[in-house]
């Protein structure tokens, strides 16, 4: 099926070649970074965790928000979703893809990796990390394969495949779940030790993969003759009420830990949010970041509450903010706000480097890259069958 | 640790035994070393100094001048080949001063007269009984020995660093960069690391196995006293259960293995 990659008009060859542009740039980037080490970052020994683990986290909610559309679709036998269930398949394979590469990138041994599974340590959450990303991957490409290449030849699904599916469901929440552990039990970190962590990255992943799946879709509309949600189905309205409730659950959430920190008026729950809100010892490096994705998230829940969440050019904008949002709180401040202040109460701020943004950059594209070649095969045999 | 030097000496034996080897004379000699290195195994050795509990106790009253300070750093620096790369973000800090009022951040008290504020205090890895690092570390290269004290293995380390976000108290260094570049004098008795590998304070575990006491203790001028814990007649035992002593956020559960004697005098 892969050959259906191989072919393609100028355009999409032309995007094709640009993202192996980037990603070359990003090699090259990473390649100067193995021999001079993580130096070359913005990270320090106070930020020991910068944009590669952040971008990580992010993703590993966009993975997880798969299930937003196959537990409706399987379970419940919600049908309007049947056209984009394969799209939301792909796309978690690609971000699964892109955060192995980021923590891939961000190890200071990448030669050792190997070692988590050498010496397996069953205290260590990130042991658990990695079986579940790993298993997660392994279920998605497995039925997203086999599901596209059924309907390539115009026959069912083989049935061994429906158990598959259905352990995706309870994986999906799992992947994001061991993540939010790997910060929510850390002893010293009061910005992370919560326990409505999981139960926030679940609800921020469920508002922030749907709107980017959403995104996706309208442009599979655009470039193919294929139509993941044709006219009178309403896929996208349906899952548009998802976000909705997904982003409000996240905001509520999100206030909760803020109420949590100022009303007990604890200093250590206090600073890293008066850090990330209005700075903190003259350092404010988060503060614009933080302002708007406060206003995007309040943007985002007013136009996908209104009637405005059917406007054709209002709901991409609403989605984007919504996207947006997510991805400053958790693809940039979580990470930082937990290492500021440091455990000695002092303030050390980090500016990703220009080496490390290319990185992120090149990891970014081969995660384009990766869902251009899934998302052309997938479309290849739904022109095909049209 | 994947084997200790006995399993692996063993091991060789066997093999050599199968006839991989193909010599007796080197089967013969792997089992003898195998048969001494029984005899003495790591920690329990006659010559080596061994606790059920080993504990640091900081006595404020001796440090008053930069220089009781400095002497224990260097000392530390200079044995354990740490280098000084001269920038506060590629860092490697085994031991050192800050003050008080960081030192033991979360008990702020506005009224102490800035001398009491900005007092120095000496701080390193606490070696922790619930050591929030080892729980993290994916592959075992940070591990609590049977003695209480947080060991690095720097060959099974990837550097992921989540055991720098898991130390509440900064304990931890990571190699940024190449460290061999800025080592002022190599000493060859102790290995130098790699970049990509987190290292720390060890207690000085090379030295305990040899009989000597950690390289700080020694040079602290009584300002160090090192001992078991586990022992009611040791020193430091002495101190803790009979004098009032702090630790730095002792709130968190990890049980600090370091302890501060404050307004001591004389702590004996």
């Amino acid at each position: 099926m892969l050959e259906k990659a191989l072919t393609g008009s100028k355009k999409y060859w032309a995007w094709v070649f640009c993202l192996l542009a980037v990603i070359a740039v990003g090699v090259l980037a990473y390649l100067r970074q193995y021999s001079y080490g993580l130096g070359l970052t913005g990270m320090s020994r106070d930020v020991t965790w910068g944009l590669y683990i952040a971008q990580f986290t992010f993703l590993v909610g966009i993975a997880a928000s798969a299930v937003m559309l196959v537990t409706p679709y399987y379970l419940h036998d919600f049908k309007k979703f049947g056209k984009m269930v394969i799209l939301g398949e792909f796309l978690a394979i690609a971000a699964i893809i892109m955060c192995i590469l980021f923590i891939f990138v961000d190890v200071g041994q990448p030669m050792r990796i190997l070692n988590v599974l050498l010496y397996p340590q069953l205290h260590s959450v990130m042991f658990y990390d990695m079986c579940v990303l790993c298993g997660y991957l392994a279920i998605n490409f497995i039925v997203g394969w086999t599901t596209i290449g059924a309907e390539r030849k115009g026959t069912p699904s083989p049935k061994w495949v429906k158990p598959i599916i259905y352990l995706s469901i309870p994986w999906a929440f799992s992947i994001h779940t061991v993540t939010a552990f790997l910060y929510a039990g850390l002893p010293g970190r009061h910005f992370w030790l919560t326990a409505i962590m999981a139960a926030r990255f679940l609800a921020s992943a469920f508002a922030a993969g749907p709107s980017l799946l959403i995104l996706l879709c309208l442009i599979v509309r655009k470039v193919s003759k294929f139509d993941p949600d044709p006219p009178g189905v309403g896929a996208i309205q349906s899952l548009v009420k998802i976000i909705r409730y997904a982003m409000i659950a996240n905001v509520f959430f999100y206030i909760c830990e803020v109420f949590t920190a100022f009303y007990s008026g604890l200093p250590e729950e206090m600073a890293p949010f008066k850090y990330a809100f209005v700075g903190l010892d003259g350092h404010a490096s988060l503060v614009p970041f933080m302002w708007t994705a406060t206003v995007l998230a309040f943007l985002g829940i007013a136009l996908l509450i209104f009637p405005t969440r059917k406007n054709s050019v209002l709901l991409p904008i609403a989605l984007i903010s919504v996207f947006l949002a997510n991805w400053i709180d958790k693809g940039i401040v979580l990470i930082l706000a937990g290492f500021v202040p440091n455990s000695f109460g002092r303030v050390t701020e980090y500016f990703p480097s220009g080496n490390e943004i290319a990185i992120v950059l090149g990891v970014y594209a081969i995660g384009m890259l990766v869902l251009t070649i899934f998302y052309k095969v997938a479309i290849s045999v739904r022109e095909q069958n049209l | 640790m994947s084997i200790n030097r006995r399993q692996f000496l063993r091991r060789a034996g066997i093999v050599t035994a199968l006839g991989l080897g193909g010599s007796f004379v080197i089967n013969a000699a792997g089992s003898k070393l195998a048969e001494a290195a029984a005899e003495s195994t790591y920690g329990t050795s006659t010559q080596g100094l061994a606790a059920k509990h080993w504990a640091m106790v900081v006595d404020m009253s001796k440090f008053k001048s930069k220089d009781d300070f400095k002497r224990v750093s260097q000392a530390c620096d200079l044995i354990h080949n740490v280098p000084d790369i001269g920038n506060t973000k590629d860092e490697i800090k085994w031991i050192w001063e800050d003050d008080y009022e960081h030192t033991f951040s979360g008990g702020e008290n506005e009224y102490l007269t800035e001398s009491f504020k900005e007092l120095p205090f000496v701080v390193m890895c606490n070696h922790c009984e619930n050591p929030p690092c080892v729980k993290a570390c994916p592959t075992g290269a940070t591990f609590k020995r049977p003695d209480g004290i947080v060991d690095m293995d720097y060959h099974r380390c990837i550097g992921c660093r989540f055991c720098m976000g898991a130390c509440p108290f900064s304990a931890r260094s990571f190699n940024f960069r190449n460290p061999r570049p800025f080592i002022k004098e190599n000493n060859p008795d102790y290995p130098t690391r790699t970049q990509g590998v987190v290292e720390k304070c060890i207690f000085c575990v090379e030295r305990l196995a040899k009989g000597q006491k950690p390289a700080c203790v020694e040079v602290s001028k009584g300002g160090l006293i090192f001992g078991d814990l586990d022992d009611p007649n040791s020193e430091v035992r002495k101190i803790i259960s009979s004098k009032f002593t702090i630790r730095r956020k002792a709130e968190l559960g990890t049980q600090p293995s370091v302890y501060y004697l404050v307004g001591g005098g004389e702590h004996a």
